[in-house]
């Protein structure tokens, strides 16, 4: 049989080449903390090249909700489809991006319990590379679930006022939120035991918060007490600060309170996340 | 500070300790330079737990340890840049092929894009892994994995190897092939500190072993004075009737010496000196007419030289998950 080559007729070590090997390769000198980081980014972008289908799951279902919300409520919701896809495509960037923002933690869940991380460990390397690594590699993520959403907008007849730079500025604002979010999902990652547990946990807190924002309606429309908080819910924020630069309407504290909070984020959730790598037994 | 004592590795009084488990307790290891030491035990003897304290990756509790002279808590940092560790779980990426785990280490240590790859290219072609070089690691075999797993070791020179359990789960003939590279890595005077449950292979990679025990040291030597205490050799006997144990198990004792009864109800052991010794008491079973199924002559097992060495056999330690944590 040729299904089975490599227990068969598997070629062993050559041990004379194993002995040169060992012998020929010496130090060279250590790589700066970004290059590093780099090369763990460059790692996640092949998980992604490798099973290019886990980008499924995160853009499906955006997709379906655009063309869903958009035929079956947009008439009634906003006059128009037209009209409402010009309201609910910044909302469903957002959210569409935020989402994927779990899929970190849980990939940081499932390393842990690999052997490689061990290794990682044990390399003379900046300690949170490998973090910093992943997320610049979620990163690429990030821009590409976005990248579905616009398209699909354009393609339906979305024209937004700001045109190509005000798409393009609500998009960076997007992807550097959801950087500063996905340190918040690393933490859960490193603290719940199973991906599994990351995933549900995730999107139990992700739900409420897409859904229970301005990203589908207009919240003066909602009772008062939900009203309040869809004012104070930090995805409101983003979608307001998104749709403000894709209107050409964005003032600078929307977008200033954007940043503020990935800062903010970062601030708190980084260390944590890698105090809690370093420590893990 | 470096203190050159020409040792590679030396360990006084390592403890570690998670929650009620005393997973190390006073732990001391020398390891000369260039030489192979293997560290002997049970599942959940604190192997794992000590290998991780000297890579780095565990803090000690109490006690203290340098690695190639340098302290492996203070000095942490250039402690990993001189060792390399393979782990119990294999510490390759599975989700990526065998190459780009390779080059991904290159780059890791400091290697030019070209460098990492020609390394990575290099290694692929000693280890016999360059036609699996394209596929993920996720496919490999169990001896596949560990062969890139040590190449991984090796992407830059290590000044000292940790190799955690190299072939715990592997085949025979992966077995032996793992065995030819770790020789092959001592003759070209890497110094290798190895976890291990079995005895013949410390026996046949190292130059001193150590057996470890409930996170104690209970024995140092080289492998010939080891064997010298437990009997060079094992005779396993099963018997036909294993109401006749008992009976078999006097004559057995007063031909060889000790006795060991082993699980199955039929089957003993005994150490002996060489095959003639133990032919002898094969035959001195059949002329007390009790009816021998099998019998073989094999190296002591770890059972043999815990029993040898503490009187009783080995055996996990209770409630010890910790050598199979990560």
């Amino acid at each position: 049989m040729s299904t089975a080559p490599t227990t068969s007729s598997a070629p062993a070590a050559d041990t004379a080449a194993v002995r040169t090997a060992l012998s020929s390769m010496p130090r060279p000198p250590r790589p700066g903390p970004l290059s590093t980081a780099l090369t763990f980014g460059w790692r996640g972008m092949l998980k992604i090249k490798h099973v290019p289908e886990q980008l499924l799951d995160v853009t499906i279902t955006p997709v379906l909700f655009v063309v869903m919300f958009t035929y079956l409520f947009g008439g009634a919701i906003a006059g128009s489809t037209g009209a409402y896809l010009r309201y609910l495509l910044p909302g469903i960037l957002v959210m569409s991006v935020v989402f994927t923002t779990v899929y970190s933690g849980v990939s940081l869940n499932t390393d842990m319990t690999k052997g490689v991380v061990e290794r990682f460990r044990s390399l003379p390397i900046w300690r949170p590379a490998p973090l910093v690594g992943a997320l610049l590699g979620d990163t690429l993520r990030y821009v590409l679930a976005g990248s579905v959403i616009v398209l699909l907008g354009l393609v339906l007849g979305y024209r937004p006022p700001a045109g190509p730079g005000g798409v393009l500025s609500g998009m960076v604002l997007v992807v550097v939120f959801s950087f500063g979010l996905s340190w918040v999902f690393t933490t859960v990652g490193l603290l719940l035991r199973s991906p599994g547990a990351v995933m549900n946990g995730g999107f139990m807190v992700l739900f409420p918060l897409t859904f229970l924002s301005n990203v589908f309606v207009d919240p003066t429309t909602l009772p008062g007490w939900l009203e309040a908080f869809v004012a104070v819910n930090p995805i409101s924020h983003l979608v307001t600060a998104t749709r403000g630069l894709m209107e050409g309407t964005a003032t600078t504290g929307d977008v200033g309170l954007v940043l503020a909070t990935a800062v903010g984020l970062t601030a708190v959730f980084a260390p944590l996340t890698a105090y809690l790598y370093r420590n893990r037994v | 500070m470096t203190v050159d004592t020409g040792l590679a590795v030396e360990a006084t009084g390592l403890v570690k300790t998670f929650g009620a488990t005393r997973a190390v307790d006073g732990v001391d290891l020398a390891v000369r330079r260039g030489s192979v030491y293997g560290v002997l035990g049970p599942n959940g003897a604190g192997k794992t737990t000590t290998i991780r304290m000297l890579a780095t990756l565990l803090r000690p509790d109490t006690g203290s340890a340098r690695v190639l002279g340098h302290d492996v808590v203070r000095e942490a940092d250039t402690v990993r840049g001189l060792v390399s560790l393979t782990g119990q779980l294999a510490s390759v990426d599975e989700e990526l092929t065998g190459r780009e785990n390779l080059v991904l280490l290159g780059r890791l240590l400091g290697l030019t894009r070209a460098a990492a790859r020609a390394r990575a290219a290099e290694l692929l072609d000693a280890f016999g892994l360059a036609e699996a070089s394209g596929r993920l690691v996720k496919g490999y075999s169990g001896g596949m994995r560990r062969r890139l797993d040590i190449a991984a070791s090796i992407v830059v020179t290590p000044e000292l190897m940790f190799l955690d359990e190299p072939t715990t789960g592997l085949d025979p003939r992966s077995r032996s092939q793992v065995w030819d590279i770790v020789r092959a890595l001592a003759a070209a005077g890497a110094t290798i500190l190895l976890c291990t449950q079995y005895l013949d292979e410390a026996d046949r990679l190292a130059d001193g072993i150590a057996v470890i025990d409930h996170g104690r040291v209970i024995a140092e030597g080289t492998p010939a004075q080891l064997k010298a205490s437990v009997g060079s050799a094992a005779l396993h006997v099963r018997l036909l009737d294993p109401d006749r144990r008992p009976e078999a198990e006097r004559l057995l004792a007063r031909a060889l010496g000790g006795v060991h009864r082993e699980p199955d109800a039929a089957a003993l052991s005994a150490p002996c000196a060489d095959a003639e010794q133990a032919a002898d008491a094969v035959a001195g079973l059949a002329r007390a007419g009790i009816p021998v199924a099998g019998f073989a002559l094999g190296q002591p097992s770890l059972d043999e030289v815990f029993l040898a060495l503490t009187g009783r056999p080995a055996e996990a330690a209770p409630g010890t998950g910790e050598e199979t944590a990560t």
